[in-house]
This record gives structure tokens, sequence and C-alpha cells, in this order.
């Protein structure tokens, strides 16, 4: 019964059984002595690899193995928004890639993800910003994306409430990207955890990896406090936690662990239909479905693994929202968390082999890895595969920080904390 | 999180700017190895759970620049030193770089 078939029918079959025979979504595997490929990392990254894996490159003996529990890292700590509203050539095919995998989803993994494509409008306040945006909506729509340039009336259409005439950061438009939206972010893990899991995938809670074993140059498993597991090849997809496994290979990444907020509100009556982002600052906002504006800012700005911040960045992400829209100065906060980011040294991710054999990473998402999840694991699944980057991934090497092809989405240069 | 600044005491968070490991050294540019060595000083970062000594620049204050040596998971700072002095003390100091 655990692993039926999600529809109408079972819907209806169970609430006439009160409920009583859902049974969990996954199986509680154990450790096996080996597999083909071990994942580290059970966020919304290693699960989706693991899916994808299985379903387009197998049959295959794969493991994830997870320190904590599913849902407990960035997965389940996100602001939840899905766009792929980028710039750079090497970035939008990926994004793109991993927006059309958003669409089809939930019928791909057979569980309500609740994928929103509400839309998501970044605001201009200067004649120059404009120019930046209609170039970055050239560039999306140049590669097939969708993108609106919107003026100061049609954005008062969609969003009446702003604060359009504030003296500083007078609202003049905004680029919408339609098909952009939010995804409920733990359901995103549980249904690519049930997917793999289906499809023959291990996936194993409370497990840390503490170590690689190495023959020569090669990987030839991985130590963990569950013991000893061999595997031809492993992937790591550990996203905050990226330095620390890697050194464990005695690598040094081009990443810095950075913390980042997030709040959640008091639930109100439906107000915000898609995702604000204020342009003058750095706030942007959404609502639930629950009710809630979910909402946040920049990153702290310093090292950390504390998986909390500091109350600087509260009244900063705050101070933005009174600019934006000054009435939910009214509304109550709830609650507000942090999480640790994997930023890269460009702003931009990486997927590739590692120069250990049999290695493969896939880190660097900084605060913008959960819309990548469909895409990551995909590009990753065919990485370890076939030992080829998939077409839309091949920018994201490792090495491209010596060679001279960072790809810095905002120009900011070798400073992660100003990604 | 408060940062104790040798000269102005102990301040706000948001008086501060960022910039990251203290313990890289640029590298001399006339090594034979000097370009792998520069890729390493610019992007690659040890990014330690445990203590970290990192730059923080009094920007809205006495404009010193600082080493602070603080605990990643914890927040909690053991020391800060003014930057100048540090870098003194690693390099004895000769006739000609006073
Ligand atoms: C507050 C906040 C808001 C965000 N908002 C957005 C957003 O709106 N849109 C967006 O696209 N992105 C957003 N992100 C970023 C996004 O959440 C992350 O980039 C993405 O979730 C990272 O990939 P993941 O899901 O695989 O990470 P995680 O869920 O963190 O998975 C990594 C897993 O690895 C495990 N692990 C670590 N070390 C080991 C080990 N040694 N052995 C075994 N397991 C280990 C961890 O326990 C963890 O479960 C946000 C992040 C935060 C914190
Ligand atoms: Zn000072």
């Amino acid at each position: 019964m655990s692993r039926a078939h999600y529809s109408i029918f079972s819907v209806l079959r169970e609430s006439l059984r009160g409920h009583t025979g859902w049974g969990p979504a996954w199986r509680e595997a154990e450790p096996k002595p080996d597999y083909d490929v071990v994942i580290v990392g059970g966020g919304g990254h290693g699960l989706a690899t693991a899916f994808y894996l299985a379903k387009h490159h197998g049959p295959l003996r794969i493991a994830v193995l997870e320190k904590g529990w599913i849902g407990g890292g960035n997965v389940g700590r996100n602001t939840t928004i899905v766009r792929s509203n980028y710039l750079l050539p090497g970035n939008i095919p990926f994004y793109e890639l991993s927006m059309q995998l958003w669409e089809g989803l939930e019928h791909e993994l057979n569980y309500n993800a609740m994928v929103s494509q509400r839309g998501v409008l970044n605001l201009y306040h200067s004649d120059g910003q404009r120019d930046a945006f209609a170039r970055r909506g050239n560039a999306m729509r140049l590669h097939g994306v969708d993108a609106e340039l919107l003026d100061q009336a049609a954005v008062r259409k969609m969003v009446p409430f702003l604060n359009f005439e504030n003296g500083r950061f007078p609202i003049h438009g905004g680029l919408l990207q339609r098909r952009g939206g939010t995804v409920r972010h733990d359901a995103v893990a549980w249904g690519y955890a049930r997917a793999a899991d289906r499809l023959g995938v291990d996936i194993i809670q409370n497990c840390e990896v503490k170590g690689f074993k190495r023959e020569g140059d090669r990987i030839v498993g991985v130590e963990t406090t569950r013991g000893y597991i061999g595997a031809k090849k492993v992937g790591m997809a550990v996203a905050g936690s990226s330095s620390r496994v890697a050194a464990m290979a005695g690598l040094r990444l081009p990443i810095e662990s950075h913390v980042l907020q997030a709040f959640v509100s008091e639930s109100i009556k439906p107000f915000i239909d898609g995702v604000v982002t204020f342009g003058a600052g750095h706030f942007y906002i959404s609502q639930s479905d629950k009710g809630g504006l979910v909402f946040g800012g920049d990153l702290d700005g310093y090292n950390s693994y504390a998986q909390r911040g500091n109350l600087p960045v509260v009244e900063d992400v705050l101070e933005g929202g009174m600019a934006l829209m000054p009435r939910i100065g009214r509304v109550r906060m709830l609650r507000h968390w942090g999480g640790i980011m994997d930023m890269s040294m460009d702003g931009s991710p990486i997927i590739d082999h590692t120069p250990v054999s049999g290695l493969y990473i896939n880190a660097g998402w900084c605060y913008g890895g959960f819309k990548a999840t469909p895409a990551s694991g995909f590009c990753f699944a065919h990485l370890i595969a076939h030992d080829q980057p998939h077409a839309v991934a091949k920018a994201y090497r490792l090495d491209r920080f010596a060679t001279g092809h960072a790809i810095d989405e905002k120009g900011m240069g070798p400073h992660p904390n100003l990604h | 999180m408060r940062i104790a600044c040798p000269y102005c005491g102990e301040r706000s968070l948001d008086e501060f700017l960022y910039s990251g490991d203290a313990t890289v050294k640029r590298p001399d540019f006339a090594s034979p190895t000097a370009a792998n060595e520069f890729v390493s000083y610019t992007y690659e970062r040890s990014n330690p759970p445990g203590m970290h000594r990192e730059l923080w620049y009094h920007s809205a204050g006495c404009h010193a620049w600082l080493v602070v040596t603080r605990g990643i998971a914890t927040h909690a700072i053991t020391s800060v030193e003014v930057a100048r002095d540090v870098a003194l003390n690693e390099k004895p100091a000769t006739k000609d770089s006073i």
C-alpha cells in the first residue's frame, strides 16, 4: 500500500477509510555493502540526481546518504521562488531547462509539488535600471524564454498597492516572467524521494559521510556514521557543506559558506498574487497558499555555518519591505530562520568532475539553487552516467576560475558575499 | 554579533564591511608558479567550520582594517586586532619598509 499511485481514486478511497491506508512515502532503507552510485546529501539536488539516474540511466544500484533527515537542509528552508530570468549564455539554457522540468514535474513524479506559475516581477526604479532590465529581457527572449518589460501603468494594474511615488525610489516599471512563480519546497524533496524510492533507490537518513576511501587516485567508497559503503562513483550534492565534504577528498573549493535569512508573517487574506522584488534595495516577497507573506533580502555577508543570522539584516529587509509596500507594516511577523549557502566566487554553480577520479561535484548554488533543482539533478545524473557534461551545463566547470571563464551575472568579482 | 573595534569600542555589525579570509596571502608575482598561486589566492578558500581569521573594515567608524577571529558555527568572536599590526608582526620590519 505504501507505494501506491496517487490519484483522485486513491484520495477518494482513503477519504472513505479515514486516511488509514496511506503508509510511508518511501522505504526506510538499510545501507547495503556497496552501490554503483552513492549520492552524498539528501537535499533537493541529491534526490533529483538519484531520481534521474534511476529513470534515464539505469539499471543502477543507487543510494542517497543524508546526514540528517530528508528536507532538513536548504531545500526545506528556501523561499520557494522559481524563475529562469538570467542574463548570461552559460546560465540561461540551464535555468530554462529547469523551468521546463518544473512544468512537467508533478506528472513525472506523481506528486503534488504545488508548482504555481504566478509570475515573477522585478521592479526598476531608474532609467539605468530599466535599460539593464531591457537587456536582460532581450537576452532571455533570444534564448526562447518569456520576458515582458512593463511600464509603470502596467505594474500599477498588477500590484496597485505599491509605493509608486516613493521620493527616493519611485517605481518606473518592471521585468515580468509570467512562467516564473513558486513551488512548495519540501514537497519537492518528498516528491523526488518517493519517486526515486519507487525506482529502487535506497534513501538512507541519519547517515553522515565522514570520509572517502581511495585506491590510488580513485574513490572506492565512503566512510559513514553507519559504516563503510563501497561505491563505483560518488556524487556530492551537499550545498552549504560543500567545502567540508570536499576537504575530506583533499580539495579546496572556490566557495564560502554564508547565512541567508528568510521571514514569514501571520496568515492574511489573499493579497499578493505573484512574486515581487524591490530593485532599489534587496527585498522580495510572495504569499504562500496558507496566507503567510514569505520574504527575504540580502545575505548576512560573513562566513557562517550557524543556520541563524543577525539583526542588522532583519532591519534592512524590513526597511526594504516598508519602502516598497508600506501596508505590510501592520502585519505581524511569525518567524524567521537562516540557511547556509554555498556561495561561489562568481555566483554561479559547479557541476563537474573533480580531480579525484570517481568523485563528482554539484555545488556553488548560492541563494538561488532551489529553482535549479530539477535541471541540477538532470545534468548531474547525465555527468555521472556518461562522464560527459550535459550540453546545458558545460559552462559549470570547476576549473573555470583558473581559465578565466567565470560566469558572473552580477559583475561583482570574486567576492562571494556580494553575489 | 557586535565587533569590539580596538579604537571605537563595541559597535553594531552594520558599521562594518566584510572582506573575507585574512589568511590568504598575495603570492610573489615573480615566482615560476605564480599563475597557479594567484588562482588559489583569488578564488580558493578553506572555508573552515571552526575558527576563522577574517578581514573587517570599520567603514562607518574609524576606517581601520581589522583582523577578527571568530567561530564560524557559533559567531563568537575571540579576538579583534588591527590589520596593520598583524601585517607588521608577520613581516619583520626592515629599514626600507618603515
Ligand atoms: C533562506 C533561504 C532562501 C532561499 N530562497 C531561494 C529561492 O527563493 N529560490 C531559489 O531558487 N533558491 C533559494 N534558496 C537556495 C536553495 O534553497 C539552495 O540553493 C538549494 O536548496 C541547495 O540544494 P539542496 O536542496 O540540495 O540543499 P540541501 O537541502 O541543503 O541539501 C544538502 C544536504 O546535504 C546533507 N549533508 C551535508 N553534509 C553531509 C555529509 N557529510 N553526509 C551526508 N549528508 C550531508 C545536508 O544535511 C543536507 O540535507 C534559498 C536558501 C535559503 C537558505
Ligand atoms: Zn573603529
